[in-house]
């Protein structure tokens, strides 16, 4: 797993309070990982905060999964 | 009108998490004050203050692990975790926990706060400055606001009757406690979760107070000795964080359910100074005022009143509750026994009236009035008992407290035995 995943991956567990096993490439934040709304704004906040991007609201609307977070941070940074 | 009971406690304190363990504590006459350790307090005046003792959870800390998950206490205020803490201790206390849809829906919530999440509200906006709007947290504003205290506890419960809050300052736990006995008396609910709670020691609150002149500020050589209600050295309240949660019961839904009651809120009483922002009316008439509209709810005359646990902040206003009193009791004053327990808990602002209430239960039940601590010369003769430095074991069948707050808002729950 790259260096990027990982780092997401911890953000998630913490935030979210889950098991790191829970957060697998396409698991939901709010289906599958017990996020609701306010969690996920947190987290993308998070993200930010850790990679020094910006993500813009309607970008991170299509950030549902795991998966999609690694993605538009990977191509983003 | 339909009679209200208490049958459940809780309580987070500066002497201890727990109400039995913070009781016998009060009744051993210690203080909960020390030196700050929630932030660096060198550059406020005050250096001291009651703060709820921090631990594991044994021998009376508090742990808020225990009372709510780690990462929901990231989104919310500690008023708001003292809070879930007190109400998960009263509502199993009161063995209430219903699952059928009537129940819950004829069960609600009313818990205040007298400032809510200001220490929140300072550090996020340091960080708004710093770094701009887009670092503030989507919970800063659902952790911060005064009734997701009554949301969070209603989450937790299912209880879905009246949802309410309550915010006059350092009224607010008694007047929480008397309109949520309202709201049973009207039939809007047959039981209501309330209290207050408050965690304000933090820089901007005790900054605040100082520049209202309201705190002790003399004592950091032996802050346990600066909460000294009555007497001629007191200098200011000592600032104190908690929160105190009853369960409140129409007694016959109480009595059928075979409940622990223990006590009846007999009588309420509300009042107005229209005086001045931050001291009280002269002579107290206010505070007066509401303690006899109290008796007159509860249909009695002042002579019944047994204990009073006062307002009695360590400040200057003091002596004029006592004066209020005083007038009150008439030739009766002799024989009532009147005290602060904020000589041991400091004034937890928000909570006192709560955590008070609680004490004037407790005297009715064990038939024992706490007593002020550092009361060693009076500040004014008076006929009525102090109870200075010890607890004084009495006959209390009717317990008064008394709660008046910034603005100018009085109110008085009258409690008694069942």
């Amino acid at each position: 797993m790259s260096d990027i995943a990982d780092r997401v991956k911890k953000i998630v567990v913490e935030h979210l309070g889950v098991e790191e096993d829970k957060v697998a490439e396409n698991a939901s934040f709010i289906d599958d990982l017990g996020a609701d709304s306010l969690d996920t704004v947190e987290l993308v906040m998070a993200f930010e905060e850790e990679f020094g991007i910006e993500i813009p609201d309607d970008a991170a609307e299509t950030i549902q999964t795991f998966g999609d977070a690694v993605k538009f941070i990977t191509e983003a940074s | 009108m339909r009679r209200v009971v208490v049958t459940g406690l809780g309580m987070v304190s500066p002497l201890a998490c727990g109400v039995e363990e913070s009781w016998k504590r009060i009744l051993d006459g210690q203080s909960g004050a020390g030196l700050i350790t929630r932030f660096d307090a060198s550059a406020v005046t005050t250096k001291y203050a009651c703060e709820v003792p921090r631990g594991d959870g044994s021998d009376g800390t508090f742990n808020p692990d225990d009372w709510m998950p780690a990462k929901e206490q990231r989104k919310v205020d500690d008023f708001i975790v003292y809070a879930m803490s007190a109400a998960e201790q009263a509502v199993k206390d009161s063995g209430w926990m219903p699952e059928d849809t009537e129940s819950l829906e004829r069960t609600g919530v009313l818990i205040g706060s007298g400032i809510g999440g200001l220490g929140t509200i300072a550090d996020t906006a340091v960080l708004l400055k710093e770094r701009g709007p887009r670092r503030v947290s989507p919970f800063f504003i659902p952790g911060s606001l005064i009734n997701l205290i009554s949301g969070q506890v209603s989450i937790k419960y299912g209880f879905k009757g009246p949802n309410h809050s309550v915010v006059t300052a350092c009224s607010t736990g008694a007047h929480a406690i008397g309109d949520a006995a309202r709201l049973i008396q009207w039939e809007d609910a047959d039981v209501m979760i309330a209290g207050g709670a408050e965690a304000a020691i933090c820089e901007i609150g005790i900054a605040g107070f100082n520049a209202c002149k309201a705190l002790s500020t003399k004592r950091a050589d032996d802050p346990q000795s600066a909460s000294r209600p009555y007497d001629e050295d007191r200098d200011g309240f000592v600032m104190g964080e908690g929160a105190g949660v009853v369960v409140l019961e129409e007694y016959e839904h109480a009595k059928a359910r075979g409940a622990k009651i223990y006590a009846e809120v007999l009588g309420y009483g509300l009042s107005g100074d229209a005086y001045h922002i931050t001291a009280p009316s002269e002579n107290g008439e206010g505070g007066e005022r509401a303690m006899r509209n109290a008796l007159k709810r509860a249909g009695l005359q002042p002579d019944a009143i047994d204990y009073i646990n006062a307002h009695g902040t360590s400040t200057m206003a003091d002596v004029i509750e006592l004066g209020a009193v005083e007038r009150l009791l008439g030739n009766a004053a002799g024989k009532a026994t009147m005290s602060s327990t904020k000589s041991s808990t400091g004034h937890l602002l928000g909570a006192a009236g709560a955590i008070e209430a609680i004490f004037s239960i407790l005297a009715i039940r064990d038939q024992v009035a706490p007593p002020t601590i550092n009361l060693d010369t009076p500040a004014a003769e008076t006929p009525l008992s102090l109870a200075a430095n010890e607890a004084q074991p009495r006959e209390i069948n009717i317990a008064l407290s008394n709660s008046f707050g910034f603005g100018g808002t009085n109110a008085s729950l009258i409690m008694g035995k069942v």
